[in-house]
């Protein structure tokens, strides 16, 4: 981050990735490449990315510290700044503000079982984690992945997806809302919907942390499902996301009470949700 | 530093003379609205009441410039472009003249937010420290006036440099700071002598005027008892039009909005003050929004102020009792009727089962 921490680096696209028909995932290099090679995240942090004459938007980092090639945002097009973002191609300009916000607990992890439960584009915030996790991979117990789409198209990062399936160190079990066809050929292809799939999957909570995003209603149910499977409050990790403008605990939007989702966020432990008020 | 006096008739010299060397903003009419303005020389200031717009103006404006771009195309190849970003830190030293005690005191409010170990921001610290305040001490009390309630009183020097008490003929100026006694140092100004007693009786006349203080000590948590009560919320809101005048004209309100005005390949990103009673200003990109209703909007501005903020910050309430937003309310909502309303809630009877009688 900048000593003006509202001021962003310039960056350069060095490449552009389409995951499906909304979803995009930009590779970026700050242009000044001492603060490139200073550069230092820690997975599920997050930058504001600014796309000058339309805004800046928020989006977790999705490449792992421990791949410092160029920093990656998977941006899903919904509104202005992402829409304007979505015209931007190998070589163009944008802003970066990074890193902003917490996150995972990786240390504190260690030793432990993790699943990952993602839907959607909820998967970019665990595609970092899951990354780093791997390039650790003896610090960490049996990790399983299980990430839901609508339909097998709607399934971002493709070519890591073909790789985590045949590594034996990972367990990957994909789903889609309804059958598709060639879909379904492979035990790990399934079709369901999320929260049935892990109950099927039936992971252990033992001495086990789950890591689950996606829209809000698939971690309603996705919560239900883990605590069935006897996962308690503190084994639960999920990452949050709220409008913002500053991303730095100054403009008041995101916050849930006192907590301010770009600061004391965007990374909550379930135990934590909890205890804050209700208005997510 | 020693109390200075100042006639009426020497004030917009004194003014004149200070806009030389520095921004100086004080209250002229508008229309029907006293505001704060950039002084014109020979303008004689409006320092009898307490202007409408807050002065947080001088160091948080309403519209501040964050950064300027520009777009360059490649001429070799003109589908690329590159962009040059260039940040516009403030530069002008400021006197804000004329705010009321609660005013001036509001930006302690911001001071623990912009200006702390986990943040500093460089516009508002720059600003901030760049910028006097010359306070004029109450001598009305309105009836939608309750700094007292919130620790503070008609003559409170917190956060002012220089406090003027009106006395006959014009102000006693009792100079707070090193850097307020610095403007002092000016041929306008004489002595106070036997002046200062007289500005003491003043002090003490209006504050011996406010009644008995409310006492808000754990509103916090009466408050947050509340939370899920969207009954309580929706009726203390019924009358809220989502105007935001309460959040604009707020001396404490410290959210923005950032957008970006552009003309051309050239352009700006811009603060400006936002108003958190709008359905936008949490309205995400899927749809979603967490305060869907007034009822969810009210319930987080009065408990930013008088529970979250107090949580964070020492107890400190958000809020400096100038009761703008009470007086300015196109609906009288009255912020210090909701939070009493939390205070003394106590749960209505439920309704006798039955038809036994």
């Amino acid at each position: 981050m900048n000593a003006n921490p509202i001021l962003p680096d310039m960056a350069t696209i060095i490449e552009v990735v389409d995951e499906t028909p909304n979803i995009r995932t930009f590779r970026v290099r700050l242009n000044d490449e001492s603060r490139m090679q200073g550069f230092s995240f820690m997975p599920g942090q997050v930058g504001q990315l600014s796309a000058f004459g339309f805004g800046e938007a928020t989006f977790v980092i999705n490449s792992s510290p421990t791949r410092m090639d160029y920093l990656q945002f998977s941006v899903m097009r919904v509104g202005e700044v992402t829409s304007r973002l979505h015209t931007l191609k190998e070589g163009d300009s944008l802003g970066v503000r990074a890193p902003l916000g917490n996150w995972f607990p990786v240390d504190e992890m260690r030793g432990k079982d993790i699943t990952f439960v993602a839907g959607g584009i909820g998967m970019a915030p665990l595609r970092t984690l899951l990354v780093y996790l791997l390039d650790n991979r003896k610090d960490y117990g049996k990790i399983t992945l299980l990430y839901g789409a609508r339909s097998p198209r709607d399934m971002a990062y493709q070519e890591d997806v073909r790789e985590w399936r045949e590594r034996d160190d990972l367990d990957v079990v994909l789903t889609v809302d309804a059958p598709s066809e060639g879909w379904g050929e492979s035990p790990q292809e399934r079709v369901g919907l999320i929260p049935h799939v892990l109950t099927d999957i039936n992971p252990s909570p033992e001495n086990a942390v789950a890591v689950t995003c996606g829209p809000p209603i698939m971690i309603k149910f996705t919560l239900q499902a883990l605590k069935k499977l006897g996962f308690a409050d503190d084994q639960i990790l999920t990452t949050l996301e709220k409008r913002m403008k500053c991303g730095v605990g100054l403009c008041g939007r995101c916050n849930i009470g006192t907590k301010y989702v770009c600061v004391d966020g965007p990374v909550f432990k379930y135990s934590e949700l909890k205890d804050l008020p209700d208005e997510l | 530093m020693e109390a200075k006096f100042i006639s009426h008739d020497d004030t917009t010299g004194w003014l004149d003379a200070l806009s030389e060397q520095h921004v100086v903003l004080a209250p002229m009419w508008d229309n029907t609205v006293v505001t704060f303005r950039p002084h014109v020389k020979g303008r004689t200031p409006v320092l009898d009441r307490m202007p409408v717009l807050p002065p947080k103006e001088g160091v948080f404006p309403q519209n501040e410039m964050l950064l300027k771009y520009k777009y360059d195309k490649d001429p070799e190849n003109l589908d690329r472009t590159s962009v040059q970003v260039k940040e516009t830190l403030p530069q002008d030293t400021a006197v804000v003249v004329g705010a009321r005690p609660c005013g001036t005191r509001g930006m302690t409010v911001f001071d623990r937010v912009y200006n702390c170990e986990k943040i500093r921001d460089p516009y508002y610290v720059g600003r901030r420290e760049n910028t006097l305040f010359v306070t004029v001490a109450c001598t009305r009390i309105e009836s939608t006036c309750f700094c007292h309630d919130v620790g503070s009183h008609p003559a409170d020097a917190e956060a002012s440099d220089v406090l003027l008490v009106p006395v006959a003929g014009g102000y006693v100026a009792e100079p707070v700071t090193e850097r307020g006694n610095a403007l002092l140092d000016s041929p306008f100004f004489a002595p106070a002598g036997e002046r200062s007693a007289e500005a003491a009786e003043v002090k003490e006349k209006n504050r011996a005027k406010l009644p008995a203080a409310h006492d808000y000590t754990g509103c916090g948590e009466k408050l947050m008892d509340r939370f899920n009560d969207l009954a309580f919320w929706e009726e203390q809101s019924a009358k809220c039009i989502s105007c935001g005048a309460c959040t604009y004209l707020c001396p404490t309100c410290y959210c923005f909005n950032i957008t970006d005005e552009s003309v051309g390949l050239t352009g700006k990103r811009l603060r400006t003050w936002d108003n958190c009673m709008s359905f936008q200003f949490t309205l995400e990109g899927s749809g979603h929004n967490p305060r869907p209703t007034k009822a969810h909007r009210l319930r987080n501005r009065v408990n930013h102020k008088f529970a979250y903020y107090p949580d964070l910050h020492g107890g400190a309430i958000a809020c400096c009792g100038c009761g703008r937003c009470i007086k300015s309310c196109p609906v009288s909502v009255d912020i210090r009727a909701i939070v009493r309303a939390a205070q003394t809630y106590t749960p209505k009877p439920a309704p006798e089962g039955g038809d036994e009688r």
